[in-house]
C-alpha cells in the first residue's frame, strides 16, 4: 500500500485515476482504517485529502454553506452560521461515533462509505444538499442521495472524488432535525434514523416537508407519502399519526444484529413523529 | 516495502520515524517509538484506550495512519505530567481511586484534559458524553466522573487565584 | 467446594490505624503516567510476532492443513498446527487438560467460529497476517448448534462422540453433566403453599469485556527452558498448564504476570500462551502474541448462556414453603459450564426447609466459556429474584420485607449444604430499606426493583514473602495478580500489622520462580487470602524482630513483645531497655543474624460469603422499548473494608457489568453459527453516558474467618443486577420481563404482545 497526501485536488484526481490497483480516498479514515484493519479492504493506494487547502474549509455560498470534503464533524459544531441554519445536519454529524471519532469523521466520508445507517446522510438529503464531484472529466453536482448506489457501493467513476458538499440556503420559516434510535446513548450505529425538514406558511400550516429515513433499506428512503401527510396540516395529532404510518409503510428493512425488521418499522414511525416535532419548533423560530 | 518518512512533534519534541504506510499512529507510538502508554483495546475506534491529541483535538490513534502525523503536533499520556509534577487530573484519579486495572486510564486522562481545556466547568452529563468513547469495564465510571469534576473544580480555583 | 470450617486465624475486634483508610495505591503513579507495563507493553531482542488462524465455521471436520506456502513466505520463522501439540501423558489422563489443549489448537474438528487452527511467527505483524492467508485448510462443514435448549434436543448435532452424562448408556449427547442440590421435600412444600409462582427465563452469553486483549511474550531457549510474560489472573496456573500441555518440566518455565488490564474471571484460563511457547520453541526466538478485539470475542471465554425455570411457593404471611429450580447452562464447546455453582447459589440467600436446584451442563458450538465474576450465579439469581418479587407482589408484601422474612441468617443451613457462619444478608436488606433511594418517589414510566445476591468467596493456595530492608521499609511479594487495587490493600494490612507507615511498604507480584504456588486470583480471594497470608507473614516478621531485640538486649525471647511498631521489653525479668523500632532493628539486621523476612504459605479457608441487596429505578420508553437506568444503589457486606474506595469500586464495577448484561450485551450468531457482533461497537457494553452515579452502602459484618474480618467483595456485586433491573423494568412495563438482555426490540415486542393480550381480554 502506498500513501499519498497531495496538496491540490487535481493531483489527487490524477493519482486516483492513474492507479492500476485498488485506490481509496482517505478523509477522516474512521471507516477506511477499520476496513483495512479487518482485512476487508487491501488498497494499493490511499490518497489523503486533508492537505488540500480548499477541502478543509466551510465557505458561504448562495445563502448556504459549502463544506469541504476534509472538514471533520467537530468543526461543523463550532461553525455558528451552520449551526444556526441547519442544526439538524450539524446534530446528525455530531452523533457520529465518539468525540474522538468526530475529530476526524467527515460528511463526505459518511456519505461515501455508503452505509444505509450513516447518520448525516438522511439529514443532508432532507436539507437538499448537493455533492460536488470532481474527476478526470471535470466537475458535476449531484443530489447527495445519488452518490451511494447501494450498501458499500458508489455511483462515482474511477478517479472521482466528492470535493465538497453544498448545504443550500434555508427557506424562511423552515426547520430541520435529525434523530436516530440506538440502544445505548452513544457509540452505536443507528437502528433507524430520521431526517426531517418542514417549511411553514405564514399561518403556521406546513407548506412543504421532506422526510428521509436511514437504516430501513439498502439506501436512504425519501418518504414522499410521509411528507405529504404533513403538508396542509399544522402537525396536529392526526397528521402525526398519518406521518407515522406512512413512514412505517415506506420502510423495507432487514433483520440484523442491530435490530429486527419488525422493530425497525415500528420505531421508524415513532421516531418520525419526534423528529418532525423538533423541526416544527425550529421552523416556528 | 517502501517506508514513509515522517517528521512530527510529540509531547513537544521533534520526532522522526520511518513507518509502513498501513501502520497506524498507535502502532508507531507503541512499536517504533516505545511509547506504550497509549493502549490498544480494540484497534477500531470503539474503546478510546489509544486516545491522543492531534493539533489539540482528541483522536483515536488506532484510526489514524502514522504517515498522517507529518507536521502535526501530537500529545500522549507520556506528556501529561511535567517532570514529577502530576497534572491535577492525574492526582485526582489517584485520590478518587478512579482506576482499577488502569488500562483505560491513559486514554481517559488525555480525553478529559482536552475537555477541561475547553470547558472548565462541565456538568456531570457533559463529562459523561465527552467520555462516551472511552470504555472502562472496571469502575462503572462513577469515580472517573467524580475525579474529572473534582479536578475541574481545583483547576478553576487555581486559575481564579492566579 | 467452599466450606465453612474453623481455623486458627479467627477474627479479633480491634481499632485500625491504616486499614479502612483510603491511601493512594502503590502502582498508581505508573498507571496515570503510562509507565505501567501491561501484557502487550513489552519486547524482547529478536522478537517475532505471532498470529493465529481461526476457523470461519461453527462446526467442521478439518480434513487437511497445508502450511507450505506460509512457511515459504519471507520473514516467516515458524508455523504450528495440531501436529505440534501431541497429547502428552499428563494430558491423556486429564479430560480438563485435554479440553484446554484442544481449545488452544483444534484437532479433528473446529468446534466454534474462531477456534484456533494454526499459528505463525514472523518478523513483523504484517508478514504474520499475510502468512495466515497462505495457510490452506480444507473443512467439511458439519451441522451446528448454538442454543442450550436446542442442543438438548434428540436430533441435535453432537459435538463430542465421547461425551454425555448418559454416555455410559451408550449414546453420546451434548449434555455433559447433571448436578443437584437441596434438602427437604419440595413437593410437600408446594402442597403447603397458599401461592405458587413459576416461570421460565433465558439469559444471553455475556463477555467479561476487559479492555486489555490477551497478550503474551514467550522466550524459550534451545535447552527447553524459558520465560513467559503474560497478562493473567494466575501466572502459576499458566505455568502449570502450559508445561503440562507441552510436556515440559514445570521448573523449566518461569512466568511473570504483567499488569493486567481487567480479567473478571476471563483471564483465569490459557488461550494463546501455549501457542506462543510452542512457536518460540520451534523458531528458537522470542514470540509475542497479542489478540485483537475480534479474537477476544470469538475465541476467549464469554460466560454461559442459560435457560432457567424457577418455582417458589409461600404461605399468605410470606413464609416460603418450597423452592425449586431447573438450570440449563451451555458453556461452549467443552464441558464445564458453571451450572454447579449456579445451582448452589440459586437459593443461597434464603433460609428454606424444602429446596432443590437441578442443573445441566451443555455443550454447544460456541467458544469455551470462562469464569465471569461470580460464575454461574447471576443467571440463577436473575430467575430466582424475579420469581421472589413476583411472589411478594402477589401476596401484597413489600419485596424487601418478603426477603427479610425468608433471608438466610447467622448459622442457618444454606440451600447448598453447609451451615453458614455469621453472614450479613439481613443487614444489607435492612440498610437497603432505610436508604433514601428506597423511600423516594418514582417518575412516570418508572419502576423500582430490588434483588439480593450471594457469592461463596474462596481462599485457596497462597504464598507471600515479606522482606525487611535496611532502611526500615519492606518489600512485599504476593502471588495473586492485582486486578483492581489489591496491592494497596496488602500494603495496608502489612503496615497495620507491623505498625509502620503504609508508604514504607512496596508490594509487587512475584514471578513463579520466586514464590510458592498461588491459585489464580478469582473467587474474590486476593484481599482475603493474600491478605491473610500477608498478615501472617508480617506477624512472623514481628516475631523475628522481637528475637533480634532479645539478642541485642541479651534477654530471653519471650521477654520481648511488639507494641506500637517497636520491640519492647515485657514481663518482670525483661529489664529496662529503650524500645527498638522496626527501623532500628532493620538497620542492625546484618549484625544481628542476617536478613529478616516473613513468609506464609497456606491453603486459606473461611473466606466467608458476601451478600448484597441492590435497588434500581428504571424507566421504559413505551414507544421504543428502550430502558434507562435512572438510579442505582448497591448495599453489600464487605466484612471489613480494607480500602473502602476500592471496595466501592468493586461494588460499582460489578453493578455496571450487571447492567450491561441485563440491558444490551449478548453474543449474536448468524444462522451459520458465526458470531456477528465480535466488536465493542455492536457488543454494547455500557458507556459513561448510559449510567447514573452508582450509590454504595458498605455494610461491615466481620468475617469470623479473618483476623480483620475481611470478606471477598469482588463478585457478589454482579449477582443481583439482572434480577433487580428485571424487577424494576417489569414494574415500569407492567409485564414480566423474562429474557436477558432486555434489549429494546425484545422489550417493545413484549409491550405490544401484552397490549394485544389486554385488548383481547376486554
Ligand atoms: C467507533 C466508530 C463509531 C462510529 N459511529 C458512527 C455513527 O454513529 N454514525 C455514523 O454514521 N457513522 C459512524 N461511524 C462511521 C464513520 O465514522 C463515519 O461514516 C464517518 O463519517 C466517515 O468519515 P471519514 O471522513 O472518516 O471517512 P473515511 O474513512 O475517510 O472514508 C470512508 C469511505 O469513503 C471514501 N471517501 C471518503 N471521502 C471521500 C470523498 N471525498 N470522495 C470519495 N470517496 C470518499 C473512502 O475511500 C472510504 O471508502 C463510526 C465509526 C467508528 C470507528
Ligand atoms: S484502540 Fe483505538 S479506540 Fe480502541
Ligand atoms: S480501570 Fe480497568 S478498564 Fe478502566
Amino acid at each position: 500500500m502506498r500513501y499519498e497526501a497531495p496538496t491540490t485536488l487535481d493531483d489527487a484526481v490524477g493519482l486516483l485515476a492513474a492507479e492500476q490497483g485498488v485506490a481509496k480516498v482517505l478523509a477522516g479514515g474512521t471507516d477506511l482504517l477499520v476496513a483495512i484493519r479487518s482485512g476487508r479492504l487491501e488498497p494499493d493506494l490511499v490518497v489523503d485529502l486533508k492537505r488540500i487547502e480548499e477541502m478543509t474549509t466551510v465557505t458561504p455560498e448562495d445563502g448556504g454553506f459549502r463544506v469541504g470534503a476534509a472538514v471533520p464533524s467537530v468543526r461543523l459544531g463550532q461553525h455558528e452560521g451552520l449551526v444556526a441554519m441547519w442544526p439538524g445536519v450539524v446534530e446528525a454529524a455530531g452523533l457520529i461515533g465518539s468525540t474522538q471519532v468526530q475529530s476526524r469523521a467527515t460528511l463526505a466520508g459518511n456519505l461515501c462509505n455508503a452505509s444505509p445507517a450513516a447518520d448525516s446522510v438522511p439529514a443532508m438529503v432532507a436539507a437538499g444538499a448537493k455533492a460536488s464531484i470532481v474527476g478526470p472529466n471535470g466537475r458535476r453536482d449531484v443530489p447527495v442521495e445519488d452518490v451511494p448506489a447501494g450498501p458499500g457501493k458508489l455511483s462515482l467513476e474511477k478517479g472521482e472524488i466528492v470535493a465538497s458538499i453544498l448545504l443550500p440556503g434555508k427557506p424562511e420559516r423552515t426547520g430541520d432535525a435529525y434523530l436516530r434510535f440506538i440502544p445505548r446513548t452513544e457509540m452505536d450505529i443507528a437502528v433507524v434514523g430520521v431526517g426531517a425538514v418542514v417549511t411553514l406558511g405564514t399561518d403556521g400550516t406546513i407548506e412543504a416537508a421532506r422526510i428521509v429515513l436511514g437504516a430501513v433499506g439498502p439506501r436512504v428512503v425519501v418518504a414522499d407519502k410521509a411528507a405529504q401527510a404533513l403538508v396542509g396540516t399544522k402537525g396536529d395529532k392526526a397528521a402525526m399519526e398519518a406521518l407515522s404510518q406512512a413512514v412505517s409503510a415506506a420502510c423495507t428493512p432487514i433483520d440484523d444484529k442491530r435490530g429486527t425488521r419488525e422493530y425497525r418499522i415500528q420505531v421508524a414511525g415513532t421516531l418520525a413523529k419526534r423528529t418532525v416535532a423538533i423541526a416544527l419548533e425550529r421552523a416556528k423560530g | 516495502m517502501t517506508k514513509t518518512h515522517v517528521t512530527t512533534t510529540i509531547n513537544g519534541d521533534t520526532v522522526e520515524y520511518l513507518c509502513d504506510p498501513q501502520e497506524t499512529l498507535l502502532d508507531v507510538l507503541r512499536d517504533r517509538l516505545g511509547m506504550t502508554g497509549s493502549k490498544e483495546g480494540c484497534g477500531t475506534g470503539d474503546c478510546g484506550a489509544c486516545t491522543v491529541t492531534v493539533d489539540g483535538e482528541i483522536v483515536c490513534s488506532c484510526l489514524m495512519l502514522g504517515a498522517e502525523a507529518e507536521g502535526r503536533t501530537i500529545g500522549t499520556i507520556e506528556g501529561m505530567a511535567e517532570g514529577e509534577m502530576l497534572h491535577p487530573l492525574q492526582r485526582k484519579f489517584l485520590d478518587h481511586a478512579a482506576l482499577q486495572c488502569g488500562i483505560c486510564t491513559p486514554g481517559i486522562l488525555v480525553a478529559a484534559r482536552t475537555l477541561l481545556e475547553r470547558n472548565p466547568e462541565p456538568s456531570e452529563t457533559e463529562v459523561r458524553y465527552w467520555l462516551a468513547g472511552n470504555l472502562c469495564r472496571c469502575t462503572g465510571y462513577d469515580k472517573i466522573v467524580r475525579a474529572v469534576m473534582d479536578a475541574a473544580e481545583e483547576m478553576r480555583g487555581r486559575n481564579h487565584a492566579a | 467446594m467452599p466450606l465453612e470450617t474453623d481455623f486458627p486465624q479467627g477474627y479479633e475486634k480491634r481499632d485500625f490505624r491504616v486499614v479502612g483508610k483510603r491511601p493512594v495505591r502503590p502502582d498508581g503513579i505508573d498507571k496515570v503516567t503510562g509507565r505501567a507495563r501491561f501484557g502487550a507493553d513489552t519486547v524482547a531482542p529478536g522478537m517475532l510476532h505471532g498470529a493465529i488462524l481461526r476457523s470461519p465455521h461453527a462446526h467442521a471436520r478439518i480434513k487437511s492443513i497445508d502450511t507450505a506456502k506460509a512457511e515459504a513466505l519471507e520473514g516467516v520463522k515458524a508455523v504450528v498446527t495440531r501436529d505440534d501439540f501431541p497429547i502428552h501423558d499428563a494430558v491423556k489422563e486429564d479430560r480438563g487438560l485435554l479440553d484446554i489443549l484442544v481449545n488452544c489448537m483444534a484437532r479433528e474438528k473446529a468446534l466454534y467460529d474462531g477456534h484456533a487452527v494454526a499459528a505463525v511467527a514472523a518478523t513483523d505483524k504484517i508478514t504474520a497476517r499475510k502468512a495466515l492467508k497462505l495457510i490452506e485448510v480444507e473443512y467439511e462443514v458439519l451441522g451446528h448448534v448454538i442454543d442450550e435448549d436446542l442442543a438438548m434436543a434428540p436430533d441435535a448435532p453432537i459435538l463430542h462422540d465421547d461425551l454425555g452424562y448418559d454416555y455410559g448408556k451408550g449414546k453420546p449427547s451434548n449434555v455433559a453433566g447433571r448436578t443437584e442440590i437441596g434438602h427437604g421435600d419440595v413437593d410437600a412444600g408446594f402442597a403447603a403453599a397458599d401461592r405458587v409462582v413459576e416461570r421460565s427465563f433465558k439469559t444471553g452469553a455475556a463477555h467479561q469485556g476487559y479492555i486489555e486483549p490477551h497478550a503474551c511474550l514467550a522466550n524459550i531457549g534451545a535447552d527447553g527452558r524459558g520465560e513467559l510474560w503474560c497478562c493473567t489472573q494466575g501466572h502459576f496456573m499458566v505455568r502449570d498448564t502450559v508445561t503440562q500441555l507441552l510436556g515440559m518440566d514445570v521448573s523449566n518455565l518461569r512466568v511473570t504476570a504483567s499488569e493486567i488490564g481487567g480479567g473478571f474471571g476471563g483471564k483465569t484460563a490459557v488461550f494463546i500462551e501455549p501457542v506462543a511457547v510452542a512457536l518460540s520453541r520451534k523458531a528458537g526466538k522470542p514470540v509475542k502474541i497479542v489478540m485483537d478485539r475480534h479474537e477476544v470475542f470469538r475465541a476467549t471465554g464469554p460466560t454461559a448462556s442459560a435457560s432457567l425455570w424457577v418455582k417458589v411457593g409461600a404461605k399468605a404471611d410470606g413464609t416460603i414453603t418450597a423452592a425449586d429450580a431447573l438450570l440449563k447452562y451451555q458453556g461452549g464447546a467443552f464441558q464445564g459450564s458453571p451450572v454447579d455453582m449456579g445451582a448452589m447459589a440459586a437459593f443461597a440467600c434464603y433460609n428454606l426447609e424444602n429446596v432443590r436446584a437441578v442443573g445441566y451442563d451443555i455443550v454447544t458450538n460456541r467458544p469455551k466459556q470462562a469464569a465471569y465474576r461470580a460464575p454461574g450465579a447471576p443467571m440463577a439469581a436473575f430467575a430466582v429474584e424475579s420469581v421472589m418479587t413476583e411472589l411478594a407482589d402477589a401476596l401484597g408484601i413489600d419485596p424487601i420485607d418478603f426477603r427479610l422474612k425468608n433471608a438466610a441468617r447467622d448459622h442457618s443451613k444454606s440451600s447448598y449444604g453447609p451451615t453458614y457462619n455469621e453472614i450479613g444478608l439481613v443487614e444489607t436488606l435492612e440498610a437497603a430499606k432505610a436508604t433514601e433511594h428506597y423511600n423516594s418517589p418514582l417518575g412516570p414510566n418508572q419502576g423500582r426493583g430490588v434483588a439480593c445476591g450471594f457469592w461463596f468467596n474462596f481462599g485457596g493456595q497462597t504464598a507471600v514473602t515479606l522482606n525487611v530492608n535496611l532502611d526500615g521499609t519492606a518489600a512485599l511479594s504476593v502471588g495473586t495478580p492485582d486486578i483492581g487495587g489489591s496491592r494497596a490493600s496488602m500494603c495496608a494490612m502489612a503496615a497495620e500489622e507491623l505498625g509502620i507507615d503504609y508508604d514504607d511498604i512496596y508490594a509487587i507480584i512475584g514471578d513463579t520462580a520466586s514464590l510458592g504456588y498461588n491459585d489464580v486470583t478469582d473467587g474474590s480471594r486476593a484481599t482475603f487470602a493474600s491478605g491473610l497470608a500477608t498478615i501472617q507473614a508480617a506477624r512472623q516478621v514481628k516475631e523475628r524482630m522481637c528475637a533480634r531485640a532479645a539478642r541485642i538486649w541479651g534477654i530471653p525471647e519471650d521477654a520481648v513483645k511488639w507494641e506500637g511498631g517497636a520491640a519492647v521489653p515485657s514481663g518482670p525479668n525483661a529489664g529496662d531497655h529503650a524500645p527498638l523500632s522496626f527501623r532500628d532493628i532493620a538497620k542492625m539486621a546484618g549484625e544481628t543474624g542476617g536478613p529478616i523476612a516473613g513468609h506464609h504459605e497456606i491453603s486459606a479457608e473461611g473466606a466467608g460469603p458476601s451478600f448484597a441487596t441492590h435497588i434500581v429505578d428504571a424507566e421504559i420508553d413505551r414507544e421504543t422499548g428502550r430502558i434507562d437506568v435512572k438510579r442505582y444503589t448497591v448495599v453489600q457486606d464487605a466484612g471489613k473494608a480494607v480500602h473502602p474506595a476500592y471496595v466501592e469500586g468493586q461494588f460499582q464495577g460489578g453493578a455496571v457489568q450487571g447492567i450491561g448484561w441485563a440491558l444490551n450485551e449478548e453474543y449474536i450468531y448468524s444462522d451459520k453459527g458465526v458470531l456477528e457482533n465480535a466488536g465493542f461497537l455492536d457488543y454494547r457494553v455500557p458507556v459513561a453516558s448510559d449510567l447514573p452515579m452508582i450509590e454504595t452502602v458498605i455494610v461491615e459484618k466481620p468475617n469470623p474467618g479473618h483476623p480483620y474480618g475481611v470478606r471477598g467483595v469482588g463478585e457478589t456485586s454482579i449477582v443481583p443486577p439482572m434480577g433487580a433491573i428485571a424487577n424494576a423494568v417489569s414494574a415500569a412495563a407492567k409485564v414480566r420481563a423474562t429474557e436477558i438482555p432486555m434489549s429494546p426490540p425484545r422489550m417493545l415486542k413484549l409491550l405490544r404482545e401484552n397490549e394485544s393480550a389486554a385488548k383481547a381480554a376486554e
